[in-house]
C-alpha cells in the first residue's frame, strides 16, 4: 500500500506532456519563441501506420512547429504558435484525418469531480471496513492473551471494561483452555507486543504517520489525539514488557495494555469507515443529478449513426435521441416529435410536447418518439451541469453558524492534550495508584472527538441543498439557507409568480358572430391579449377566418377586415375615435374592470357588438401555497405595477394579507427597503430578470419561473418548479436544516463537555467511576457517525408538496 | 507531595507549556509565497500533507488567483480545502494537482481550512 503511494506520488498527475518521448523536429518551422504545448487525446488509432497518419496531420497543420503521436497513451502533444493556430483547430485536423479527438477541459467537470469524489470515499471505505474487522479479530485474540496476566496483577485491572469481561469469563476460560495460564508471563507480553506491532503499523499506520506530518506543520488534528493516545498505552506496556522487574520492584503493577491498543485503533478505524459511507451519503442527491447525464451518445456523422463517449460529442454535432433515452446535451430539436418529461428539471410531471425548433435539456427523458437534436451545450455548460456545479458551490459553501464551531476546532486538539497531562499529574500526585493515571490521560485524549463539532454544520448543508434540488429548490449555499430560515415576510411581485404571467379570457359578454370575427382579426397581432383572444375563440371549437386587413393601433387595439366586415377590437376609446358608440358594451367593460379583469370592446360595421374580459389568473397552486407559507408564520405582501382595483381581486383570490399597486420597478426596492426598516427579514420573489435590483436587495432573494438560466445571477435561492408551493419547500427545508444544525452543535459540544471530564475521572471521588479507554473509543467514533446521521435524516424532509 | 510528585508536577506543566507554544506560537510567522502575475492568473502550488506548505499566500487584489494544490497523502483529514470567504469547497483527490481559482476582490487575511477546519493556512491579500 504504501510503496504503492510512493510510486503514485512522484508522478506529475497533471503534466502528462513529459511522459511523451521528445520528436523529430518538425519539418514545417523552428519553434516560435512563444510556441504553446497542448496535450489531448485522441482516439480510434489502432497502428503504427494510424499514428503516423495523425501525426503527419497536425505537422503540415499551420501554425504548428511540433507533433507527436503516443499510441499507446492514445495522446498527441504539439507544440503550437497561438497566434497561427487555436486548440480547437487542431482537434478539427485529427478529425478531418478520420480520428477521434476532443479537447481536455481545463478544469475538471462538476460531474468528473463528484465521480472522482464518490470513488475515493468508496475505496476509502472499503479500505478502513477491512482493516477495522481485521484489527478486531486480533483485538479479540489479545484479549484472551491478556486474560492470565490480568489475574496475575495484585491490583487487578484498571480498565473497568476488561475489569468486568476478566471477572465474568474468567472462570470458564481457566477450565476451557487451562493450557492459556501455563504460559509464562513474559512470553505472552512478548506475543502481545508483537500483535499491537503489526495492528499499529499496518492498520493504524496513518494515525501515527498523518500525526506526525501535521505536527511538524504546527497543526493537530484527530489523528494526534489517536497517535498520542494509542503510543502512551503502548509505550508504557512496551516498557513493562522488557523490565517487568523494574515496575514491580516499584510498587506498579507490571500491567500491559496491548489488548487496549488494539480494540482503540479497531474501533476508530470503523467508526472512521462508517463516517466515511454516511459522507458518501450526504452527497447522494447530487449524484443523482449527474446520473442523469447518459454516458454516450449517438452522434450522426457523415449520415452514420455511431454511438459516441460524451467526452467526444462537440457543440452542433447532431445527436439522435431514441424514446427511453435521457438527453445527452442540450439542444435544438431538428426533426421528430415527442414527449419529453422534463420532471428532474422543473419538478413538472406531465411531460411537454417537442416539435422541430423546441429546446430539450440535459437528463430529461425522452418519452414518445425518436428526435435529432442539434447540440447547443454539453456537459458543465448545460442547464444540468450548471445545477450541479452549483450545488457543489453551494454544499462548499459555509452557513455563518459554524463560526462558534471553527473557533473550537482552531484549538480543539492543543487543549485537550493539555488536559490529558493535567489528568495524569493530578492522577499522580492525588491517586495512589500511578496506572490509572496513566489510563484516565489516555481516556481523555480517545473520547475527545473534533470531528463531530466539524461534521455538524457541513454534513447538514450538504443533505439540504441536495435534498433542496430534488424537490426543485436549488438554495445557493450555508449563508442563504441560514438567512431563509429568519425570514418572517414574503414580498410577491404578482406576474409570473402567482400569477402565470399571461392573460386569458376570463369572461365575455358577446354574440359567437362577433366573437369569430374579433378572433379572425386578432390573429393578425402578437399581442398578449390579441393571442389570449384568438385561443379562446379556438378553444370553443370557432373556425378562424383570416383577416383582410390588419392595422394595429397602438395602445388602444386594433381594427381591419374580416370576411368582409369592418371589426374593431379594442379600447372604448378605439370605438369612439371610428365613430362608434360604445352602447352597451360600455356597461359590460364596466363591470369586467371592476372585477379586476382588463375588458377588450368589439364593434362590426360600426356597431358595438359586446365585450370581453381578460386576465392574469392565479396558477391553480398559489391559494394553497400562500395558505402554506401563513402556516410558516409567514407574512405574504404582493407587489405589481397593475391598477389598485384589479391588484386586490387577485389578492384576495389568492389569499394575500397586504398588497402594493400601481408600484413602478424602481418602487420595488424601496419597498423592500421599508420592510427591512421595519424589522422584517424579507424574502422576495421575483422572475430573477425585471426584479434583480430588488432581489438583491431583499434578505432573501428568490428567483423563479426562469429554470436553471438565472440559477448563478442575483438570487439566493432559485425555484425550478413554476409554483409557489416549491417557495414553501424552501422556507421549510431551511427552518428544519437550521434546526439539524443546531441539535448537531448542541449533541458534538455536550458530548466533548461531559466526556472530557468523566474520562479524567472527576465522577471517580464521589461515585467511583472511571471511563474506559476502550468504551472512550467507541463512543468517540460513534459520536461523529451520529451526528451525520442526523444530518442525513433531512433527506426524508418532504415538504408537503407531493 | 514526595519527590516523584514533584517531578510529574514540574514536567507535566512544562509538557503543557510545549504544547501550547509549539501548536500556538511556534511557526505562525507567515512564509508568504510571492505570487507571479505574468498575464495570467497568480499561481502557487500548494503542497498538502498533514497541513499547507507554504501556510501563508501573498496575492495581490482584483487579479485572479489559481492554487494549485499538491495532495502528497490521502489522510482523510485533508480531502477537502474550504475557502469560507470566497465560496470554494473543492475536494482533493490524493496524490494528484487539483486547482482553484477565484478572484479576491478586497485586501485582507482570508483563512482556508480543511473541510473540518483543522488544517489551516492563510491568504493574504494585498
Amino acid at each position: 500500500m504504501s510503496d504503492h503511494q510512493h510510486h503514485r506520488r512522484g508522478l506529475p498527475v497533471m503534466e502528462p506532456v513529459r511522459a511523451v518521448p521528445p520528436a523529430p523536429p518538425a519539418p514545417a518551422a523552428a519553434p516560435a519563441p512563444d510556441a504553446k504545448r497542448i496535450t489531448f487525446p485522441v482516439s480510434g488509432m489502432h497502428c503504427a501506420s494510424c499514428q503516423a497518419r495523425v501525426q503527419q496531420a497536425l505537422r503540415q497543420a499551420p501554425g504548428v512547429s511540433d507533433a507527436t503521436v503516443n499510441l499507446m497513451t492514445e495522446q498527441a502533444t504539439v507544440a503550437y504558435d497561438p497566434a497561427a493556430t487555436t486548440p480547437d483547430a487542431l482537434v478539427e485536423t485529427v478529425r478531418h484525418a478520420g480520428y477521434e479527438a476532443g479537447l481536455p477541459s481545463a478544469e475538471r467537470s462538476a460531474f468528473e469531480e463528484q465521480e472522482a469524489q464518490d470513488r475515493s470515499r468508496e475505496e476509502e471505505y472499503h479500505r478502513l471496513r477491512f482493516r477495522s474487522l481485521v484489527s478486531l479479530a486480533i483485538g479479540a485474540v489479545a484479549m484472551l492473551l491478556a486474560m492470565p496476566l490480568m489475574g496475575a496483577g495484585p491490583h487487578g485491572a484498571t480498565d473497568p471494561v476488561m475489569n468486568w469481561v476478566m471477572h465474568s469469563l474468567e472462570p470458564t476460560l481457566r477450565s476451557v483452555m487451562p493450557w492459556l495460564y501455563a504460559i509464562p508471563h513474559g512470553a505472552l507480553r512478548w506475543t502481545l507486543l508483537a500483535l499491537t506491532l503489526v495492528v499499529m503499523a499496518w492498520a493504524g499506520r496513518h494515525f501515527y504517520t498523518n500525526a506526525w506530518t501535521a505536527f511538524r506543520h504546527h497543526s493537530a488534528t484527530m489523528d494526534t489525539l489517536v497517535a498520542v493516545g494509542t503510543g502512551a498505552a503502548f509505550l508504557f506496556s512496551a516498557a513493562v514488557t522488557v523490565a517487568p522487574a523494574w515496575f514491580s520492584a516499584r510498587g506498579i503493577a507490571p500491567d500491559v495494555y496491548y489488548e487496549a491498543v488494539i480494540i482503540i485503533v479497531a474501533l476508530v478505524l470503523l467508526g472512521n469507515a462508517f463516517e466515511a459511507r454516511a459522507k458518501r451519503r450526504t452527497a447522494e442527491a447530487l449524484r443523482g443529478l449527474a446520473a442523469l447525464q447518459p454516458a454516450e451518445a449517438t452522434v450522426v456523422r457523415d449520415g452514420r449513426e455511431v454511438t459516441v463517449p460524451l467526452a467526444a460529442v462537440h457543440r452542433g454535432d447532431i445527436v439522435l435521441v431514441r424514446p427511453g433515452e435521457r438527453m445527452p446535451v442540450d439542444g435544438e430539436v431538428l426533426s421528430g416529435t415527442s414527449a419529453v418529461d422534463e420532471s428532474v428539471l422543473t419538478g413538472e410531471s406531465i411531460p411537454v410536447d417537442k416539435a422541430a425548433g423546441s429546446r430539450v435539456s440535459t437528463g430529461t427523458l425522452n418519452q414518445a418518439g425518436a428526435i435529432r437534436i442539434r447540440a447547443t451545450a454539453l456537459g458543465a455548460d448545460s442547464a444540468l451541469g450548471r445545477i450541479v456545479t452549483l450545488m457543489r458551490e453551494a454544499q462548499g459553501s459555509r452557513a455563518p453558524i459554524q463560526g462558534l464551531a471553527d473557533r473550537i476546532s482552531a484549538v480543539f486538539v492543543p487543549v485537550v492534550v493539555s488536559i490529558a497531562i493535567a489528568t495524569f499529574v493530578a492522577w499522580t500526585i492525588v491517586g495512589d495508584d500511578p496506572l490509572r493515571a496513566l489510563t484516565a490521560a489516555v481516556a481523555v485524549l480517545i473520547i475527545a472527538c473534533p470531528c463531530a463539532m466539524g461534521l455538524a454544520v457541513p454534513t447538514a448543508v450538504m443533505v439540504a441543498t441536495g435534498r433542496g434540488a430534488e424537490l426543485g429548490v436549488l438554495i445557493k449555499g450555508g449563508e442563504p439557507l441560514q438567512r431563509a430560515a429568519d425570514v418572517d415576510t414574503i414580498v410577491l411581485d404578482k406576474t409570473g409568480t402567482l400569477t402565470e404571467g399571461k392573460p386569458r379570457v376570463t369572461d365575455a359578454a358577446i354574440d359567437d358572430d362577433s366573437a369569430l370575427l374579433a378572433a379572425g382579426l386578432e390573429r393578425g397581432s402578437e399581442h398578449p391579449l390579441a393571442r389570449a383572444i384568438v385561443a379562446w375563440a379556438e378553444g370553443r371549437g370557432l373556425e378562424l377566418p383570416a383577416p383582410d386587413h390588419f392595422e394595429a393601433r397602438a395602445g388602444f387595439g386594433a381594427a381591419g377586415v374580416v370576411a368582409g366586415r369592418r371589426v374593431l377590437v379594442g379600447t372604448a376609446k378605439l370605438l369612439e375615435a371610428e365613430g362608434v358608440a360604445p352602447g352597451a358594451a360600455l356597461g359590460s367593460a364596466e363591470r369586467f374592470s371592476a372585477a379586476g379583469a382588463t375588458p377588450v370592446l368589439v364593434a362590426v360595421d360600426g356597431e358595438a357588438r359586446g365585450a370581453i374580459a381578460l386576465a392574469d389568473r392565479l396558477k391553480p397552486t398559489s391559494r394553497t401555497a400562500v395558505a402554506r407559507l401563513h402556516r410558516l408564520g409567514l407574512r405574504v405582501a404582493m407587489l405589481t405595477g397593475d391598477r389598485r382595483g384589479a391588484a386586490e381581486a387577485v389578492a384576495r383570490e389568492a389569499g394575500i394579507d397586504a398588497v402594493e399597486a400601481e408600484v413602478l420597478p424602481e418602487g420595488k426596492v424601496a419597498y423592500v427597503t421599508r420592510l427591512q426598516a421595519e424589522g422584517r427579514v424579507v424574502a422576495m420573489v421575483g422572475d430573477g430578470v425585471n426584479d434583480a435590483p430588488a432581489l438583491a436587495r431583499a434578505d432573501v432573494g428568490v428567483a423563479m419561473g426562469a429554470g436553471a438560466d438565472v440559477a448563478a445571477d442575483a438570487a439566493d435561492v432559485t425555484l425550478l418548479r413554476d409554483d409557489l408551493l416549491a417557495l414553501a419547500d424552501a422556507l421549510g427545508l431551511s427552518r428544519r436544516t437550521m434546526r439539524t444544525m443546531r441539535q448537531n452543535l448542541f449533541w458534538a459540544f455536550i458530548y466533548n463537555v461531559v466526556g472530557i471530564p468523566v474520562a479524567a475521572g472527576v465522577l471517580y471521588p464521589a461515585f467511583g467511576v472511571l471511563l474506559s479507554p476502550i468504551l472512550a473509543s467507541a463512543a468517540m467514533a460513534f459520536s461523529s457517525v451520529s451526528v451525520v446521521s442526523n444530518s442525513l435524516r433531512l433527506r426524508g424532509f418532504q415538504g408537503g408538496t407531493r | 507531595m514526595n519527590g516523584t510528585d514533584w517531578l510529574v508536577l514540574i514536567g507535566g506543566l512544562t509538557a503543557i507549556a510545549l504544547v501550547n507554544w509549539w501548536f500556538f506560537r511556534a511557526g505562525r510567522t507567515p512564509v508568504a509565497a510571492p505570487a507571479a502575475p505574468t498575464g495570467g492568473p497568480q499561481e502557487v502550488v500548494v503542497a498538502v500533507r498533514g497541513g499547507y506548505d507554504p501556510g501563508s499566500i501573498r496575492v495581490r487584489a482584483g487579479l485572479p488567483v489559481r492554487l494549485v494544490f499538491d495532495r502528497q497523502e490521502d489522510a482523510s483529514c485533508s480531502e477537502e480545502v474550504v475557502f469560507p470567504d470566497f465560496g470554494v469547497r473543492k475536494f482533493l483527490p490524493p496524490f494528484a494537482r487539483t486547482s482553484v481559482e477565484f478572484t479576491p476582490a478586497k485586501p485582507g487575511t482570508y483563512e482556508f481550512t480543511c473541510g473540518m477546519s483543522m488544517l489551516r493556512g492563510r491568504l493574504v491579500v494585498e
